[in-house]
């Protein structure tokens, strides 16, 4: 069962089909707020009235060890608390693991991958691998310079998480907004808001440009 | 109210709201926001009519409950892992004295090797001290259980513990129906004590009890416990009808009815088990769950009905006796001890470790294919210890285990899913 | 024929014989015989136990300073056990056991519910030997302090764990022979470690009040629980309750040992409120260490069988710990601090 869910965003106005279950893995190192960007986009999807889980890989913490947090969507109750082995999104907030660890176990061709960086997929060496992906599936997005910009700190999850609202519709900026408004108060919370806003921005017209592309070929 | 929280701070809500006059605690990965939340709401004066007091250590935290309990005011405290254990004297004191204080356990793994991740053991090394123990499967039914277990307590003058999985419960956040003050005042009246420090009524409270009459004090407790089974179920109930949805009880069922192979656990790896077993049954497998909630007083009549006449039982757990096996395989093969179930034990997810579907779905497929053995670690690493036994048997200076077997497996922390 | 016995007049407010002596408002609550005798007569106790006195002392005379408003929480001990031998009990207060090292964290507890309760005119004593205040007790005695709860926790130090058979505490004395400290070998008795000084330790978290009393002194002991009572916070009485089985005194002598014991200079008795000494008892005859240690069989061992000492390096050693208590708290000048 799918859910027709209305993106009504800054740009454009379109309607996406989202999946009745939804598993999004988050890739970072600690610190960059990998665990709130899970923590968050539940709660996006709890504020559209859908069942959301958060949680994060067990072990050892410290700042700038690798950390994955999870976060399944679903329009029924959530019951496993196993982790996401196959994720339907992955999100990468720190592209230095990804010659590092496995980020990419139990990842297909048919899911979303965002990557928080300035550099494109064939400078990443990822071109191999998303060869066979749809185009309108991959995204990049320089989410930290955003969040430096708008919120005064390289803390990059909430320009990611509005990244992946416009990549992948599993949310809407709206949700993703009140989510972050509901977290931060005052300043913090408008900087995060303006960085997801504008990451949305960025990927919407990434995508606009790859949908002309293939309309045009 | 509907709410997408951490389970640690539903559970801080509910226990606010259950009125608490005095919360003490000793801070203890994984417990640590719980108590925080509360301590927030104390000290901002949201919570009130409470004191909340910073104590050195567990034992103190118990302690501390021992003396508010006993002079009549309603006390919490919560823990883990380590801290249950520096608190135990006390833990089997406040049974002993049959005072109602609730307690979270925030299940963790106890050591040596030291490990702050999830698993059964803590609970298990207090199963004998009169305390009611509850395993929660979700934090909505965590969250519950603690409205429910002050009730209990209250009424049985026996102290409770709700356990709730550390970290995968904990720290997770998932949608949570978090009771309201008045839904809560009018399932919970205030506590009216059995005993209580009095000067215009003393009694002597803690007398030693010699010989004569040692086992009659014992067995009073043992009784009390027995009568909990059904106080157990009918406070469940209540709850039910007062919120609407079912929490707690003695234990529940997910499609056991005609099953062959009847899975049974403790808290929160049900999830998991049953997205496993709606797998199974899709591949035309006839497996059932049986989650049990209420682990002391273990509930021998309910689980004897509930596995009825199902020739498999695999129990999942997530401890086990070094040198034995099962923990809760022991109670569940006494429940069913006249029937003629093959009982197995898998032992997973100690320390922490993630247990998955596909893991669970390949141990009911080889029970169905009569290829489990009776104990079963799921997920060892089979290699790896026959290295260090090789090691060990090589060498008498081998060095420390848990060292070499860390650097033999060498996985980076939190990289691999 | 007529015979002589020497008697010994004393001035009020110091040497009192008897309390007949004394205006009504100056007298014991003991010498009362409406007290409350909250640790009443039928208890076990062996004949002389300094504690059964110190804590009937104590505890009348907090009773009377609170108007029986007080609840008692006890750590296991010799006190615990001889006032409550099944189905017994010679309480007549509200009274709480429950472990032997969380006697000052049960108490915090009692104290917090009353305040939930807003019945915090009802006031908590804790009580405990020396071995559950210096020894198993003390981190949960340090969180009461550090947290300034409000009890008032007493010590009553027979200097080792008695009742289970005279073993060595933490405030077991230099020399003295417990069951752990034979009077055996070349250094008979307990060793001389660096002690532990619950009196200075309590000081030294600036707790509002501490004092230390012995049973020998039932005027200064109640004055002192009485002054405890008027303050609230933390605070902590130390009282000296020889105890004839373990010290192998004679029943009969508990108190007079108590006094020597004083009179000596090893055990000063002082108050001190945030830290600092407000007044100390000075000593009015000064008494050598081997006039004390000669009526224990706990330290036996120090002399010879015509009672002149045999070990003068060890009595020299302990005369030197009486000398610093006497040069530190000014025993020998009025006790000033």
């Amino acid at each position: 069962m799918s859910v027709r869910v209305e993106v009504s965003g800054l740009e454009r106005a379109a309607a996406r089909t989202v999946p009745a279950r939804f598993q999004v893995r988050f890739h970072g190192r600690g610190g960059q707020g990998v665990v709130t960007a899970a923590e968050l986009l539940s709660v996006a999807a709890f504020i559209e009235g859908r069942f959301a889980q958060a949680f994060p890989t067990f072990g050892s913490e410290r700042a700038g060890a690798p950390v994955a947090a999870f976060c399944r969507i679903s329009d029924t109750e959530i019951r496993t608390r196993a982790p996401v082995a196959a994720p339907d999104a992955l999100v990468v907030q720190d592209a230095t693991l990804l010659h590092q660890v496995d980020l990419f176990s139990g990842f297909g061709p048919g899911g979303y991958l965002l990557i928080n960086t300035e550099q494109s997929f064939d400078d990443l060496g990822l071109g191999e691998l998303v060869a066979g992906f749809s185009r309108d599936h991959l995204a990049t997005v320089a989410a930290t310079r955003l969040a430096q910009e708008h919120l005064g700190r390289p803390v990059p999850n909430a320009a990611l998480l509005g990244g992946l609202a416009a990549l992948s519709a599993v949310v809407s900026l709206e949700s993703v907004l009140t989510a972050i408004r509901e977290r931060f108060s005052g300043r913090v919370a408008e900087g995060n808001a303006a960085a997801a806003a504008a990451a949305y921005r960025v990927v919407t017209d990434e995508q606009e440009e790859v949908a002309a592309h293939a309309a045009s070929d | 109210m509907l709410r997408q929280i951490e389970g640690s701070k539903a559970v801080a809500a509910a226990v606010a709201a259950c009125r608490p006059q005095v919360v003490c605690a000793y801070p203890i990965t994984p417990q640590t926001h719980i108590v925080e939340a509360i301590g927030a709401m104390a000290k901002s004066g949201e919570l009130t009519g409470c004191r909340f007091i910073n104590v050195e250590s567990e034992f103190a935290a118990m302690s501390v409950a021992i003396g508010a309990s006993a002079t009549g005011a309603r006390a919490y405290t919560a823990t883990a892992s380590q801290g249950l254990l520096f608190m135990i004297e006390a833990v089997y004191n406040a049974a002993g004295l049959g005072l109602p204080v609730v307690m979270t356990l925030a299940n963790r793994a106890i050591g040596a090797p030291i490990n702050i991740w999830n698993d059964h053991s803590d609970a298990m090394a207090v199963r004998d001290s009169g305390w009611v123990q509850l395993f929660a499967e979700s934090n909505q039914e965590a969250t519950d259980l603690h409205v429910q277990a002050f009730r209990l307590a209250e009424e049985l003058s026996l102290p409770v513990m709700v356990c709730m999985d550390g970290y995968v419960l904990t720290h997770c956040t998932e949608r949570v129906d978090v009771p309201t003050q008045q839904q809560v005042d009018a399932f919970l009246p205030p506590y009216q004590p059995r005993q209580a420090l009095d000067p215009a009524d003393p009694v002597t409270i803690g007398a030693m009890v010699g010989p004569e009459a040692f086992t009659e004090v014992r067995y009073l407790a043992h009784a009390k416990q027995l009568q909990a089974l059904a106080r157990i179920r009918d406070v469940a109930d209540e709850f039910g009808e007062a919120f609407g949805r079912r929490s707690g009880g003695l234990l529940r069922t997910y499609r056991a009815e005609d099953a062959e192979v009847v899975v049974v656990a403790l808290g929160s790896i049900l999830g998991t088990i049953k997205d496993a077993v709606d797998e199974l049954r899709d591949r035309g497998a006839r497996v059932g769950v049986v989650g049990i909630t209420s682990f002391r007083p273990f509930p021998l009549d309910a689980v004897h009905e509930a596995i009825g006449v199902a020739p498999r039982v695999v129990v999942v757990e997530r401890a086990f006796s070094i040198g034995f096996g099962g923990v809760l395989s022991t109670d569940v093969a006494l429940a069913i001890a006249d029937a003629k179930a093959r009982v197995s034990t898998v032992v997973a997810g100690l320390g922490g470790r993630a247990v998955s579907e596909a893991s669970l779905i390949a141990v009911v497929e080889d029970a169905i294919a009569g290829r489990l053995e009776a104990l079963r670690f799921l997920d060892l690493d089979q290699r790896a210890v026959e290295r260090e036994l090789a090691r060990m048997a090589g060498d008498r200076r081998s060095g420390p285990s848990a060292e070499n077997l860390l650097r033999d497996t060498s996985t980076v922390a939190s990289g691999s899913v | 024929m007529t015979t002589t016995q020497k008697v010994k007049f004393y001035q009020v407010g110091s040497f009192a014989v008897g309390n007949r002596l004394l205006e009504a408002d100056q007298r014991t609550v003991q010498s009362d015989a409406s007290r409350s005798n909250s640790l009443t007569s039928g208890h076990r106790a062996c004949q002389g136990c300094g504690e059964a006195l110190g804590a009937r002392y104590v505890l009348d005379a907090a009773m009377r300073a609170t108007a029986g408003k007080l609840v008692a929480v006890n750590a296991t001990g010799c006190l615990e056990v001889f006032t409550t031998p099944y189905p017994e009990t010679s309480w007549q207060l509200p009274w709480l056991h429950s472990l032997f090292g969380n006697a000052a964290a049960v108490a915090t507890g009692v104290a917090a519910a009353l305040e939930a309760q807003n019945r915090s005119d009802i006031r908590v004593i804790a009580q405990a030997g020396d071995g559950g205040t210096v020894d198993i007790g003390f981190g949960c005695l340090s969180g009461m302090f550090e947290r300034n709860d409000d009890v008032l926790f007493v010590c009553y130090d027979n200097e080792a764990y008695m009742n289970t058979g005279v073993q060595r505490s933490g405030a077991t004395p230099p020399a003295a022979r417990t069951a752990t400290t034979e009077a055996v070998g070349p250094d008979p008795g307990n060793l001389f470690g660096q002690g532990k000084d619950l009196p200075v330790l309590a000081m030294a978290h600036g707790i509002c009040y501490v004092a230390t009393a012995t049973v020998a002194d039932l005027h200064d002991l109640e004055s002192k629980v009485e002054r405890a009572m008027a303050f609230r916070g933390a605070r902590y009485l130390h009282v000296l309750v020889p105890c004839p089985l373990g010290w192998g005194s004679a029943p009969a002598d508990t108190i007079r040992v108590a006094r020597l014991a004083q009179e000596t200079g090893l055990f000063p008795v002082f108050e001190a409120e945030h830290g600092a000494v407000t007044a100390a008892s000075a000593i009015r005859h000064r008494v050598p260490v081997e006039d004390y240690l000669r009526l224990q069989g706990r330290f036996g061992h120090l002399f010879d069988g015509s009672g002149a000492v045999a070990r003068p390096d060890i009595v020299g050693r302990l005369q030197q710990l009486a000398d610093r208590n006497i040069d530190r708290y000014h025993l020998l000048e009025g006790g000033a601090s």
